[in-house]
């Protein structure tokens, strides 16, 4: 697989690590009533779908910047390729 | 009909005319008492033990495709049960001493063979942990060998021992481990559930399940509705998908592991060895191919087929490992999808929704356990307690804290 990187251009996914799914950037909050409860969820349950799906990818043999990659599972087809900073400034975290 | 060596030389002298289908091909019944979803090993074996074992008659296995045509038809073959924590090694001792009798409880040709396998050490600090897995073993009643650099010499003289990084010290042995033909091991439990009543539905997809009130009544499918007083989803690689139609998120993620096959060669192999340093195991099959796979590919991914990247990485375990490897051409690799859980091991439970029920999470090791799993599903679904053995594969392990992290690597499912 070849991913689009935002500001290297295309580099071969085997330069990168994979974490997992993109809502893994919604950390909930510690402090919360239920934390206990959103952090069983957000550890440990995923929505695993056939299909699209957004996830972390870091560039740890590159620039080492998170990327949020848009891929389908079923036929590996990457159809976006974001900086996690970017992604994560959008939902509203300072960094 | 009963299957001996009788039954082959008089079907041998009549012109092999007298054989039957090993299993009736039926139309979905309105209701069963007990469906399962799914007809690979751990489906099949479940119906299997339900029949036999528990008594239930009136019991359907539902497959999408036709049986056997999963993971049970895409691994690679290997028996063991050298676990170390308390969850699992019960387990899969208990698998291991299922397979031992399989044959002659399913009177089916399995070719269960106990070659053995050896877990190469190539570090002080290996030898120490897998002296402790190997106690550890003991003390759960598997048998364990620990064997120094000369005793692997003797058996596996090929390897390459002086291997300037990864020199190999040793190796902990299960003389009972092995392998067994994994499609023979489908079509016996499929041939031995069917004589036993069940009815085995194939080209049979699930659409979704009929709740009502919070309980599972049956499920809809390609062929119709289909009541059930039970349902069983045994459908590692897609359990997601599938428990999705009943609203759940699961603590899995699905993942691609690639096997691979090379030409037929001379015998070579007596056993079956794993690359400590690496990850890469080899077998060699009845047929003469050399049996070999390594890591999953480390992305989610419901393609039944990798990329070249962990090739590449499996073929290097290989060379440093046995470099005559390197003369052997590659015949065929493919790729099956893992339920990769969030502490790399299964689950046998109820969900939160009456008279639905789970066996999944297998990651890269369901093969082995398909005796135990069928055998300790068929108890929970029988009984609606799990079996002795299989207390510990629960659901809210993951909220509890009690998670069964093998490999000690937390919620990361690409690392187990």
């Amino acid at each position: 697989m070849i991913i689009q990187h935002p500001l290297l251009g295309p580099r071969d996914s085997s330069e990168f690590v994979y974490l997992g799914d993109a809502s893994l950037i919604d950390r909930p909050d510690w402090q919360a009533e239920n934390a206990a409860e959103t952090f069983y969820d957000y550890a440990y349950l995923r929505d695993n779908p056939a299909g699209e799906n957004r996830e972390l990818w870091f560039h740890e043999g590159g620039d080492r910047s998170w990327l949020v990659v848009t891929r389908n599972t079923v036929t590996h087809e990457i159809s976006k390729v974001e900086l996690a900073c970017d992604v994560a400034r959008m939902r509203g975290r300072s960094k | 009909m009963r299957y001996s060596g009788f039954t082959v030389i008089k079907e041998a002298l009549r012109g092999h005319k007298g054989w039957k289908p090993a299993w009736r091909d039926p139309e979905p019944k309105q209701k069963y008492d007990i469906v399962i979803i799914g007809g690979g090993g751990h489906g099949l074996a479940t119906a299997h033990y339900l029949a036999k074992v528990y008594g239930f008659r009136n019991v359907a296995v539902i497959e999408k495709g036709w049986i056997g045509g999963g993971n049970v038809g895409r691994n690679t073959t290997i028996i063991r049960s050298n676990y170390l924590l308390d969850g699992n090694e019960p387990f899969y001792e208990f698998s291991l001493k299922l397979w031992e009798g399989l044959e002659q409880d399913l009177n089916y040709n399995a070719m269960v063979s106990q070659r053995g396998i050896i877990n190469l050490i190539h570090s002080d600090a290996q030898r120490d942990a897998f002296t402790r897995r190997g106690n550890a073993m003991i003390l759960n009643g598997a048998d364990a060998e620990l064997l120094d650099a000369e005793q692997v010499r003797k058996e596996y003289p090929f390897l390459n021992f002086d291997n300037a990084r990864f020199p190999i010290k040793g190796g902990l042995a299960q003389r009972r481990g092995g392998t067994v033909r994994h499609d023979a091991v489908a079509w016996g439990y499929a041939r031995s559930a069917d004589s036993h009543g069940v009815d085995i539905i194939q080209n049979c997809e699930v659409t979704g399940f009929h709740i009502e009130n919070g309980r599972c009544v049956g499920v809809e499918t390609s062929r119709g509705f289909i009541g059930a007083g039970k349902v069983g989803c045994a459908v590692a690689g897609n359990s997601g998908r599938l428990m999705g139609m009943a609203g759940m998120r699961l603590p899995i993620e699905s993942h691609v592991l690639q096997a691979f096959v090379s030409e037929g060669l001379k015998p070579l192999l007596p056993g079956v060895i794993t690359f400590g340093a690496g990850h890469f195991y080899v077998s060699q099959s009845d047929k003469g191919g050399l049996v070999f796979g390594g890591d999953i590919d480390g992305y989610n991914s419901y393609a039944q087929r990798g990329n070249l990247p962990v090739v590449e990485d499996v073929c290097e375990g290989g060379m440093a490992l046995m470099p005559m490897i390197g003369r052997a051409r590659l015949l065929r690799m493919w790729g099956g999808i893992m339920d990769m859980s969030m502490d790399g091991s299964p689950i046998i439970d109820r969900t939160h929704i009456d008279g639905l029920y789970f066996n999944g999470g297998w990651c890269y090791g369901g093969f082995k356990a398909t005796p135990a799993s069928g055998h300790c599903f068929a108890h929970l679904l029988a009984k609606d307690e799990p079996h002795p053995t299989a207390t510990a594969y629960r659901f809210d392990r993951f909220r509890t804290g009690r998670m069964i992290d093998e490999k000690g690597m937390g919620n990361q499912p690409n690392l187990h």
